[in-house]
């Protein structure tokens, strides 16, 4: 796996990460309630959320108290203890015979048909057979924007036209990877608000769909998440899980100045841990998810 | 969560009953819901931080009105606040002297960019525009293809020269626009990261190169603590003069719009609430306060409520139910109205508090339907007079509707227990109540 690639990722785009939490941290200072209202602005301003900013804040001095931390820089290694101890996620399971069939979901504009792309390279790159499926029919020349990248990556892609029934293109592409002995299917789905409700049910007819043709699937479903989003990623996770039993994020966007600490939220009150995170435009740009980093990158300095 | 900050707030003010002025102790546990509140919607931050000292100052020392609660006056004193900072409503996109006028639109990757251009062309063209469409962002796979289907639905012109430069791509789309009678130019570009300096030159080199008359911001209202940076970068860069907020149909609170308006001053021009290409309205800055509150959008309600009422109609209710003579006639004419007024779903969320509790509960539209097959199978004096519903009737009447005589006598049991509540009502004022049919349903 890209080890490492994350934090290059991470640090490409941002100048001084590690300043303002030095700062913070390395400086001789005692823990007080000043250096927790710090702590408590940095957590909020890179999309925690309230609750788990909170949540956090009340573990760090139950601890600072029961385990007698006195300095900052102690405080630092806590920190870090505490939030990859949250993000930590079990593995996927793996699919009992070929293929390994993954669901990607999310709302509209998350980066959804890139990551797809993404995944598909890295798996491609590991001498797997990779098959994708455009389940997107309803954005105008989505499929298009697929069978691009599908060419690009060399792995093939099941289509019908567009406004075809997703489920059709589904059930078909389920048969295809069969056929040709593909180690994954990826399915790329239109992306939705999670308060429209029929188009959540149609997920859900997708992945019954999948089911139907092989029970222990989809093994994964990932559901994309934009970095940039605040609090209101929450309640995406929670709508998704809902008609999908999503079991793993796809954090998109984190080559800019977001941060995506609303996933600490989704990971705290959701269970679902971020497994890959998306860093550029193009198809190598992605990085297995690793919680030590994006800790640091979470108190990135502005 | 915080679905109804009144309600909490009137909590936090219980033990305070009596005090007649707002002081800085009293107002102290408020003030932490409402930093909560906004903490909760994606407002920045320092954003929040800033506006809450600002509240405090305007508070303290505020007498309260004797009709309302210290806690509701201490929510309006936050509305209009903000209200105040959101600026003034309705900024309508500016004319060239000379056409065409031209609308550039900028912002991150999966903002919405393309889907607004669509929107925007519709909606200058039903104002008697003649908009044209660039497809300017050369990087995306199959954009402009996406661009071009768009404008083929629509029927509007759509200008490309596939992967070119986009400086030029929008330099030939003027003389193109001139050619074809278009006095409206919609550049769509290439979302892009706010530090991705290459990509930000660009669009300066875009901008200095076609001057557009307007540029638009287009941002992602379910955008978090970053909407700041990335707005403060791209007025930094190209000084745009308005902002869209998209995908604000869904369940967020659209904090980045006070963020963005605090950190750049531009004023928020439209938002974008759908992927129907008429799906787009222009901003109102009450609206999206009570929305950032958790407040429901009271306003809208009652302006949809206002559309869709026949004045008279309810004028004549109003007589009706004063005297306790509502019959299924009425109870028809109500349920109609109200289906003018929109999906049940999107009005019910309107009310506050309300949002939070159905966004679970599937609200039943085909409900209504059988309502209205069941009375429509009645005849005329069935209708002014429930009473002589027999047997029979009702079972000619399930057959006529296609539902069963469960479903009749449920509707006619409902109706009986409204006429009941209405008697009780006899004699309090009745004020307001003929215009809203939610008093009834």
């Amino acid at each position: 796996m890209a080890f490492g690639k994350m934090k290059k990722g991470l640090s490409k785009t941002r100048g001084g990460v590690f300043a303002r939490m030095s700062r913070l941290f390395t400086a001789k200072r005692k823990i007080d309630e000043d250096l927790l209202e710090e702590l408590e602005e940095l957590l909020i301003a890179g999309d925690v959320g309230v609750d788990t900013t909170f949540y956090l804040l009340d573990r760090i001095r139950f601890r600072v108290k029961k385990e007698r931390y006195e300095n900052a820089e102690e405080l630092d290694r806590l920190i870090r203890s505490e939030v990859s101890d949250l993000l930590l996620g079990e593995e996927i399971k793996q699919a009992d015979s070929k293929p390994q069939v993954i669901l990607v979901v999310g709302v509209n504009g998350t980066g959804k048909t890139t990551s797809i792309a993404k995944l598909a390279t890295y798996y491609t790159n590991q001498g797997k057979k990779v098959l994708l499926a455009a389940a997107d029919t309803f954005r105008a020349a989505a499929i298009e924007q697929l069978s691009i990248w599908g060419e690009r990556i060399g792995c093939d892609v099941i289509k019908h036209q567009q406004n075809a029934d997703p489920a059709a293109v589904v059930f078909d592409a389920v048969n295809a990877a069969q056929a040709r002995g593909a180690d994954y299917l990826i399915v790329d789905t239109a992306g939705r608000l999670h308060t429209k409700v029929n188009l959540m049910n149609e997920l859900e007819k997708i992945k019954k769909i999948i089911q139907r043709q092989i029970p222990d699937a989809p093994h994964e479903v990932i559901l994309v998440l934009d970095a940039g989003n605040g609090q209101n990623a929450v309640s995406q996770a929670r709508e998704f899980i809902k008609s999908t039993d999503v079991n793993s994020i796809f954090l998109t966007k984190l080559d800019g100045t977001a941060r995506g600490g609303v996933v600490l939220s989704i990971k705290r009150d959701l269970g679902v841990p971020v497994r890959y995170v998306g860093l550029g435009e193009k198809a190598e740009d992605m990085a297995v998810f690793d919680p030590a980093e994006f800790v640091e990158g979470l108190f990135a300095n502005e | 969560m915080l679905e109804d900050l009144t309600q909490k707030l009137e909590n936090a003010f219980k033990k305070l009953r009596g005090y007649g002025k707002l002081t800085e102790e009293n107002i102290a546990d408020s003030l932490k819901e409402i930093r909560r509140a906004l903490l909760e919607a994606d407002v920045n931050y320092k954003v929040v931080k800033d506006f809450i000292a600002a509240v405090q100052e305007k508070a303290v020392g505020e007498e309260v009105l004797r009709s309302v609660t210290p806690g509701q006056m201490i929510v309006k004193i936050v509305h209009d606040e903000m209200v105040r900072l959101l600026g003034i409503s309705t900024m309508d996109i500016k004319t060239a002297g000379i056409p065409p006028t031209i609308l550039m639109l900028c912002g991150l990757q999966g903002s919405g960019k393309t889907t607004f251009a669509g929107k925007l062309a519709k909606y200058l063209k039903k104002r008697g525009r003649k908009p044209m469409l660039v497809a300017a962002d050369v990087y995306r796979p199959a954009a402009i293809e996406q661009l071009k289907v768009l404008g083929r639905s629509l029927d509007v012109p759509v200008y490309d020269e596939g992967v070119g430069d986009p400086v030029k791509i929008a330099f030939n789309a003027i003389s193109a626009a001139r050619q074809q009678f278009c006095d409206t130019i919609i550049l769509d570009t290439a979302g892009r990261l706010h530090i991705d300096q290459e990509m930000m030159d660009e669009l300066v080199r875009v901008k200095s190169r076609v001057r557009p008359h307007e540029i638009l911001f287009v941002a992602d209202g379910m955008t978090g603590q970053d909407a700041v940076n990335t707005a403060s970068e791209f007025a930094g860069k190209l000084d745009f003069n308005g902002v869209v907020l998209t995908k604000m149909d869904g369940d967020a609170r659209g904090g980045a719009a006070l963020s963005i308006r605090a950190v750049t001053g531009k004023p928020i021009k439209f938002i974008s609430i759908g992927e129907k290409m008429d799906e787009l309205e222009q901003f109102h800055p009450d609206r999206i306060a009570s929305r950032i509150l958790g407040m429901g959008d009271v306003v809208t309600l009652v302006e949809k409520a206002q559309d869709g009422i026949d004045q008279a109609k309810a004028k004549k209710l109003e007589e009706k139910l004063k005297r306790a003579e509502f019959d299924l006639e009425d109870f028809l004419d109500q349920l109609q109205q109200i289906k003018k007024m929109g999906s049940l779903e999107s009005l019910l969320k309107m009310i506050p508090g309300v949002g939070k509790q159905i966004k679970n509960a599937q609200v039943d539209e085909r409900g209504l339907v059988r309502v209205e097959a069941i009375i429509n199978s009645m005849t005329k004096e069935e209708r002014l007079n429930p009473k002589i519903l027999n047997g029979s009737r009702r079972k000619r009447i399930a057959m006529g509707s296609g539902t069963r005589v469960q479903d009749v006598n449920q509707l006619m049991s409902q109706f009986q227990q409204m006429k009941k509540m209405m008697k009780q009502m006899k004699g309090k004022s009745l004020k307001g109540f003929g215009g809203m049919p939610f008093g009834l349903a």
